[in-house]
């Protein structure tokens, strides 16, 4: 084979590869026609990909505000598997006092099944946010806020992770595509048990994903500071001092310092990374607590025990 | 008097081109006097509920509901697409398009999580008791008076 020939070859396969973890169809569409027309492709092979591609377009558009519900549902009862849930009515009410008291201020304040907050009895130092609204933290972290206002950081963090959607954009793009799509050009008749189950697989798979992300992989970097930054937003429409974000992430930094590599600190930036990007943001760092917000902020944290 | 006539007429046809249907995407959310979420409650609309929607501002849109009661619903609670029914009942419009059928709640949904209560993948226990963990209005309003929490501009 000549270079004449080689390079259309490599150049539409460059496109098609793009497209493929893009997944753009406008841009599938262009690929799958160069590497049809370089002869890499068959014409059937091109409108697979094509069809793919607009699958996947087409799935994450599809993802409906109860779709995420049920997917954060079973997000939340597997973390409960690793982590379990702490009953303290006390602690479990305060939380979702002040985390729905930030959460009407959010860019997204209805989910379809609302935001709901529940404490986890681990050490670790650690949060979670299941897609729709469900929202996990651990005994470490509540532990490691000496305010509300640096709990509310915490909650602002988590819930900003939520409205932007990052639980979902973890899934692998191919599970939707198969499960959303396919399901969606059948009739809207009850589905048959072969379907159920193909279904429940993708479904299972797809909160594996997501699971991973929360647990072990992280968010990326950058979705990261997204949710940093717009936490920060999100306590200066609570009312809330957004000093009290950097105060948080100063303390995390110093308690994480003895846990390298676990829990928080394996799924986050480190925290003075993150300290230190968002003081440039702000407009006022300085943060003195409230004296009746500290008062119930401790009456909570009674009932709490620290160390397991 | 032709020119306030000229106006009123000019508003209510300008209103008319503006108002859109759109339908509830949420479970339940609450229909406020005023576009904030600390503003009164004047309804409750379900899930699938269709709404005339006039132009948004600032994320509040102006609603009027099937009865002429009119309020304002934040957009995270609105989809421009139609519920059609929820999939998987008998009920189901003959004919409807795969985005009204995804927003029905076809794909992941009660009887995907069924099923995995039925195989034992997971324990919704906890999940089910999360859900009952309700804050109302009012509840946010005296949290937010006693804590001194200025502003709650939205």
């Amino acid at each position: 084979m000549n270079a004449k020939h080689v390079y259309p070859i490599v150049g539409s396969v460059g496109v098609l590869a793009a497209v493929l973890f893009s997944g753009c169809a406008e841009v599938a569409d262009l690929g799958s026609q160069l590497a049809q027309d370089a002869g890499v492709i068959s014409a059937s092979q091109a409108e697979s990909i094509n069809r793919s591609a607009h699958a996947i377009d087409k799935a994450q558009e599809q993802l409906t505000p109860e779709q995420e519900y049920y997917i954060g549902r079973a997000v939340a009862a597997k973390v409960f598997q690793t982590y379990p849930p702490m009953d303290q009515p006390q602690v479990n009410s305060y939380l979702n006092l002040l985390g729905q008291s930030l959460a009407i201020f959010s860019n997204r304040p209805e989910t379809y099944g609302g935001y709901h907050f529940l404490l986890l009895d681990s050490d670790e130092i650690n949060a979670f946010a299941a897609p729709g609204g469900l929202i996990l933290v651990t005994r470490g972290m509540v532990g490691c806020c000496t305010n509300e206002d640096e709990l509310a950081a915490v909650l602002a963090h988590e819930i900003c992770h939520v409205e932007m959607k990052h639980g979902l954009h973890a899934i692998k793009q191919g599970r939707l595509t198969e499960a959303l799509m396919v399901v969606a050009e059948e009739s809207a008749r009850q589905l048959g048990n072969e379907e159920l189950q193909s279904l429940t697989d993708d479904f299972v798979d797809s909160v594996g994903d997501v699971v991973m992300t929360l647990t072990t992989k992280g968010y990326s970097r950058m979705q990261e500071h997204d949710a940093d930054a717009a936490a920060v937003q999100l306590l200066r429409r609570a009312g809330y001092p957004e000093g009290a974000m950097i105060t948080m992430l100063q303390r995390m930094d110093q308690r994480l310092a003895s846990a390298r590599g676990l829990g928080f600190a394996k799924t986050h930036p480190s925290a003075k990374s993150r300290a230190d990007l968002l003081k440039a943001t702000l407009t006022d760092s300085r943060f003195i607590p409230d004296a009746s917000r500290q008062e119930r902020f401790s009456v909570a944290m009674r009932s709490m025990p620290t160390n397991r | 008097m032709k020119s306030k006539l000229f106006i009123v007429l000019f508003m209510a046809s300008a209103c008319m081109v503006f108002a859109a249907s759109m339908s509830v995407q949420v479970r339940s959310c609450k229909v406020r006097e005023t576009p904030s979420q600390l503003g009164r409650v004047i309804g409750t609309l379900e899930y699938g509920t269709a709404v005339q929607a006039g132009v948004p501002q600032q994320g509040w849109y102006p609603v009027t509901m099937a009865d002429g009661m009119k309020g304002w619903l934040h957009e995270s609670a609105l989809s421009k697409k139609t519920v059609a029914m929820r999939a998987g009942t008998t009920d189901v419009a003959v004919g409807v398009s795969s985005d009204e059928v995804a927003l029905a709640g076809k794909g992941f949904n009660e009887q995907v999580e069924a099923k995995l209560k039925t195989d034992g993948v997971f324990d919704f226990t906890w999940v089910d008791r999360m859900m009952t963990f309700h804050v109302d209005p009012d509840q946010i309003r005296a949290f937010r008076e006693q804590g001194r929490l200025p502003g709650g501009d939205q």
